[in-house]
Parts: C-alpha cells; structure tokens; sequence
C-alpha cells in the first residue's frame, strides 16, 4: 500500500521540521517527508489540509489492566481507545495480575496487543518478584522477552540496600530503571496532599516530604550505582528541582508528569470528588505552575496520560477508600496542545513532549517520521473543540475529573504501520 | 465551575446537615432559635412533639458510639419520629456488601432520614450525593471532617451563658488533627463572627495550613488561654497518648492538661466546655471538670434540643417541594 499524506503542517520534532509538506509512505514505512518525490504513484491519498500531521504518540504510562483486571478494561478496549486519541505505542507498568515478574507475562501482553492492532504495546518488567520489594527479579529475561525497563510500578521498595541492587543489576543489561519515588512511612495513610485542603477536608495527607525524601534517596543511589533512571509521576516542584539539579551535573536521570497535574491541584477536590483520587495527589498551585515550567524549558521530557481506568464502583465510596487513577488517553493529546495556549512552549515542543521525548525514554522506535521508520502517524484536527463527556469516551473506564472541560484538538486520523486504526467518521 | 451547595435545597433551605463550613450566620442562628424553643420539651411531663409523626429516621452507625447516637435517638423520639438503629461495623459490611448497596437496601424501606457516623471524611456527603430526592441526611461524625451537630450544641451552650458571640475569644485546645468537633467548632465560631479564635497544642497534633480556616495558633497553653471567654478541650485518644505524635500523657497532662492555675489565666468568668467522654488528669483536671466554670454536661443536655432543632429543620425543607 502506496499512501501519500498531503498538505498537512508536518511536525516532527525528532527531525526538526516544522513546515506544510507532504509524508509519502510505502509499505507501512515512511518513505519520504518531501514536497515532491519521483517515482511514486500513491494508491491512497489523504488531504491533510489545515490539520497537524505528526508521529503517533507515545504514552509512556498507561495501564491497560489485562491481564487480571478485565473487569476494568482491556487491552483490545484500550488500545482502540488510544488509537482513537491519537496515541500508537504506549508502555504499561508491570503492576498486572499475574505481575509482569516474568517472560510469559510479557510475551502474552504483547501478543494480546498485536491480536488487537490497534496499538503498540510494551512492558515495564516488575524489578522484584511480585513486586513485594526483596527478591530482585530475573531481568536478563524480562528483558530478552522484550521488556523496554524495569519498574516496580506503585509498591516502593523499603530497604535501601534493595534498591542499590535492583540498580545495579538493572544496569548490568543496560536497562532503564522506571521510578515512583514515594516514602511510604511519611506517606502513612495519607490519601491528598497535606495542606489547607487536606485539613478543611479532614483528609489524611501526603507530605511533599513523601517524594522529596524518596527522590534524594533514588539520586543518592543513582550516582552511586550510575544507572540510567528515569522518575515517575513526578508531583512536587521540589523534586523536580532536586532532579534538575542532577541532570545539571550529569547524572542520567529522566522524568515525566501525568498531564493532570499540569491543570489540576487539590483545590479540585472541593467537596470529595474522587475522581481527583490520584496518586501521587494532586498538589498545589506552586507545584502545578512548577511542573508546567518544567515541561515548557525541557527538564521534563515526557508528559503522560497515567492512565488508569476503572469500573464506576471503585470510585463509588467516601473519598479515602476509592481507588486513583483518571482514565486519561483521551485528554492527553487536548490537554498536552492546550500548553502552547496556556504556557510559554511551542506546538513542536509540546508534540515532542509525548512523542520523541517519551520514545527516547522507552529506547523504542517511534515518535519520529524519519524515513525508514515504520509509519505510525496521527493526524490532528487543531482547531476541533470537544467536550469532554465520560459517557462516550471509548475507553473502559469513565473516571475522568474533566467531565464538561471545553478541549480542543483531536486526532481525525490515526495510521499504524501504515495502517488506518481509526479514522474520525 | 459552580457548585451548589448540596446541603440546600432549591431554595435555599437546609435539606442536609453535613458540615457547617459554608452555611449562612442566619442559618445557624435559626437552628439556634429553634433549638430554644424546643428545649421546654424536655422539660414538660409529656417529653415529646408530634413534629415528625409519621417519619422514619435511621441511625447509621459505622462507628461506635453511646452519647450521639442515643441524644439523637431521644431527640427523633421527642419530636415522635419513628427511629431504627443501625450498627453497621458489626453487620452488612463485614459481609462484603458496599456502603451504597447498604444505602440503597435502606432506602428501600422508605426511610425519611440518615443519620451517619462513620470513620472516614466525606462518607455523609457521599451519602447525601447518593439518597433519594425526599430523604435527608445529619453528619454525626465523619473521620476527621466533621461533626456540626455537636458544634452546634457548643454554640448553645455558649449562647445559653454568654448571650452575644461578638465579643468572644475562644480557645480550642488539645487533638485539632484528629479533631472533626475542632473543625466544625471553627466554622460554627467563624461563622457566628467571634472575635478570635485560638486552636492551642503541640505540632504534632496541628493539621498543616490550619490558619487557612481563620484561626490564630499557639503552642503554649498558658499563651493560648491569655484573657479568653470560652475554653474548649478536645479528647485526645488512648492511641495516640504515646507513640510517634506525644512521647506521653503525663507530658501532655503537663503541657496541655487543664488546671486551676492555668484557668486563672482566661477572664474571671471563663467558662470550660469538652466534647466528652473525658479523660480526666490527661486533658483536664477533675476539679475542674466538676467545677463551677465548667459546662460539660450542659452540653450533653443540649444536644437533645439542638439535634431536634437540625431534624425538624431538614425534613421541614420537604414541605416547600423544594426536592433537590
């Protein structure tokens, strides 16, 4: 199949263009990114005149919740929900049930994926057996069965000691070492961040210290091990200075933010709505105009959705006994566009963002339209104001807290390898 | 966006009583009214009103309570509601069934009001997000939230003894952290425009940002106490005496404990209130806990009158139609 993109504004920030030109595919690989290519005569042809042609994106959190959450969503559900949002590779936690502790896991995960085709999907190999913190997993293989890094998802691990060697076992094979950086002794019950919030609400809360206090300790850890790190989620300005500052001597650490907290604090919780149940909490003001001057400048390479979708009874309880998570995919892309309205950050900034930012991270072969790569391409409607309204959204789980936000941008147009996995009727 | 407060019903009356925090001076000072004219009840050889004939309140208790739930269950049989107590910690739940099926099932059984203890903040505005249009729902306690009935018997009391909020400085000592009867005190006092109102402990037991809700803080009692009109003591509970937030109760007692000498610092005619049940010699001293100045069990009387006042209050708003 001979597919030829025309007349759409082109943004690849991998490659540094920025201009309206035409994309000429051939074989689900790119072939050129040209005004004119001899030699090619086009089977199909898509006009993408006044919309934005750029690299599928690339989530790099996303829950999918199968196996062993099927009740939730799953990965057919998902991925035809992010294919929908524009979004073509995503990576999932390992936090699966059974855990994704070994190559079975993995591989099943992935084939479930490429039944469904609608998206690629990778894993983040558990750093410990079970995730229970104290045997260090078998990472050579979660690795050769295709594992992109290792994590221990939402479980910290307690012993330092463990720590220091999931870090050097992990750079033993070159792997990334995916973070959530959270104290849980200083975390205790705490459900919100600990402010004037937590306390007119009566709720318990999360000190900023939970992160900061975990975040020294993983730097102190990453310089001594010399680990490729990346941190997760990250929710506080602090931490992110501390790790600004670790980038600014060198150290090889990463990181990224949910796109809610670059638009939510805890003042969004008014009275009990659990659908700002996040974890880590949604912080203040500061913290969220921090985060976002992080993304703007780069020490923030990657937004992600954090996507977590959940059957309506999880959020069906008073406010400490529901379960976090947003489901996001549908509000990455609008809410990642709506910073260059918001924010002093450019649309190819912004794009790179959640594309070749978080494919760098991941260490896979996407988020760019160089030639030779497989075409996994979105294009996107910048000016199409939608609604959010939980009712529709494609993906299994309905909690989202931006029920009735006026967004704008979507993708019309969505191509896997070449392939049209959705297309806006 | 704007968000109507669920407490109110379409015109503006009080349908649900969750927490004090965003309801009006003349509110409060209604329930108050009420609550005077209702306070003869008691004293009458025929204890009761025939208010709530016909109505069914339920007492869903998902904590274990003695002193609330039976001053709200005096209160609902005075004004001649019919009244079911519900201790849920020890049925449905343990049966794995969810706090909205237990709600639905009861709601079944046309019920016209919840009555709601329960261990976490924010259950009784889950509760009343989730009721039928024609029931209304009383907070009795929600984890660390709040507790407006109670507060609202504090503010009789003071009103019974002081007669004008105006001039008051209040001191609120001890467990604030914990405390959801120190939050909704603070609203109910903010909110009736008291001159001053000090929360007094140790950092420990002090929520983060708790000068956001209008309170001066001190850590030192005898600082704290310094020419106040009203004293109120908070429980501190067994579990939290020692360990990580106090090294012990004999150093509370020594630094927070309320005696004599420390009383003699607030005006002369300084009157000392406490939620109950009292741990005597770890917040307060037992002379003064039986002492003139101290109006402790007025408060347990008044919270029958002040619980009627909130009863008849919410299931009157039905009668306007005014289903939210």
């Amino acid at each position: 199949m001979r597919i030829l993109i025309k007349n759409g504004r082109v943004i690849d920030p991998a490659n540094n263009i920025d201009k309206v030109t035409n994309i000429y595919i051939a074989d689900g690989k790119i072939s050129a990114v040209a005004n004119a290519l001899d030699d090619f005569t086009a089977e199909q042809v898509i006009d993408a005149s006044g919309q934005l042609v750029c690299p599928g994106l690339v989530d790099l959190s996303a829950r999918l919740r199968e196996p062993g959450f099927e009740h939730k969503a799953t990965i057919a559900s998902e991925t035809r929900a992010a294919a929908a949002a524009g979004i073509t590779s995503l990576v999932m936690p390992p936090d699966t049930y059974p855990i994704t502790d070994t190559p079975a896991v993995a591989k099943l995960i992935r084939k479930k994926a490429q039944d469904a085709g609608f998206a690629k999907v990778y894993s983040l190999g558990a750093a410990t057996q079970n995730l229970r913190g104290e045997n260090i997993s078998e990472m050579a293989a979660l690795k050769a069965a295709g594992c992109i890094g290792i994590s221990n998802a939402l479980t910290p691990i307690k012993n330092p000691l463990i720590m220091k060697r999931i870090m050097e076992y992990a750079a033993t094979f070159d792997l990334t070492v995916f973070l959530f950086s959270e104290d849980p002794s200083l975390r205790h019950s705490g459900c919100v961040h600990e402010g004037a919030i937590s306390t007119r609400l009566g709720l318990p809360g999360i000190p900023e210290a939970a992160e900061t206090v975990a975040v020294a300790r993983d730097l102190a850890l990453i310089a001594d091990t010399g680990v490729r790190a990346h941190f997760c989620r990250i929710s506080t300005l602090k931490a992110l200075q501390m790790i600004s500052r670790a980038q600014f001597d060198g150290l090889p650490v990463s990181v990224d933010v949910a796109a809610h907290q670059l638009y939510l604090t805890d003042m969004d919780i008014g009275e009990f709505d659990s659908q700002c149940h996040v974890r880590p909490p949604l912080r203040d003001q500061r913290d969220k105009q921090g985060l976002r001057e992080g993304v703007c400048k780069g020490s923030i390479s990657v937004i992600c959705s954090d996507h977590q979708p959940h059957e309506a009874d999880a959020k069906l309880y008073p406010f400490r006994q529901t379960e976090a998570g947003i489901s996001a995919l549908e509000t990455l892309l609008p809410l990642t566009l709506r910073l260059t309205e918001e924010s002093n950050i450019s649309l190819p900034d912004a794009i790179a963002r959640v594309t070749t930012g978080p494919a760098m991270i991941a260490g896979i072969d996407a988020g760019t339209l160089s030639q030779g790569e497989e075409a996994d391409i979105v294009i996107i409607d910048p000016e199409q104001y939608w609604k959010v309204c939980p009712e529709n959204m494609l993906s299994r789980g309905h909690n989202t807290p931006f029920r009735d936000w006026e967004l704008k941008g979507k993708a019309v147009h969505t191509l896997l390898a070449g392939k049209t996995v959705f297309k806006q009727p | 966006m704007i968000r109507r407060n669920i407490q109110l019903n379409q015109q503006g009356r009080l349908r649900h009583f969750l927490t004090i925090e965003g309801l009006k001076r003349q509110t409060l000072v209604d329930i108050l009214d009420t609550a005077e004219s209702l306070s003869g009840v008691t004293d009458q050889t025929v204890k009761k009103v025939p208010l709530l004939r016909g109505k069914t309140i339920v007492n869903l208790f998902f904590e274990a309570s003695t002193r609330t739930r039976t001053t709200f269950e005096l209160a609902a049989k005075r004004l001649s509601a019919d009244v079911l107590n519900l201790n849920i910690a020890a049925s449905a739940t343990k049966k794995g069934e969810t706090l909205l099926d237990t709600l639905h099932n009861l709601q079944a059984m046309h019920c016209d009001m919840f009555v709601v203890r329960h261990a976490d903040s924010g259950a009784a505005h889950f509760i009343a997000n989730h009721v039928a249009p024609h029931v209304s729902v009383v907070n009795a306690g929600d984890g660390s939230h709040a507790h407006p009935t109670q507060a609202m018997l504090d503010m009789f009391t003071i009103r019974r003894v002081k007669g004008d909020f105006y001039p008051l400085k209040v001191a609120i000592v001890g467990d604030v952290m914990h405390s959801r009867v120190a939050r909704s005190q603070i609203h109910a006092l903010t909110t009736l425009g008291v001159t001053e109102v000090r929360v007094i402990g140790p950092k420990t037991l002090m929520p983060k940002g708790v000068e956001a809700l209008g309170v001066h803080v001190y850590h030192d009692l005898d600082e704290g106490l310094k020419d106040v009109d009203v004293i109120i003591m908070l429980r501190l509970q067994n579990e939290r005496m020692e360990g990580e937030l106090l090294p012990s109760a004999h150093e509370y007692f020594q630094l927070y404990g309320l005696t004599q000498e420390r009383l003699d610092k607030a005006k002369p005619d300084a009157i000392v209130m406490h939620p109950g049940p009292i741990n005597r010699g770890v917040e307060i001293e037992s002379s003064i806990a039986d002492g003139p100045r101290s109006v402790i069990l007025q408060q347990v009387t008044h919270g029958i009158a002040v619980r009627m006042a909130v009863m008849s209050t919410c299931l009157g708003s039905h009668a306007d139609g005014g289903a939210a």
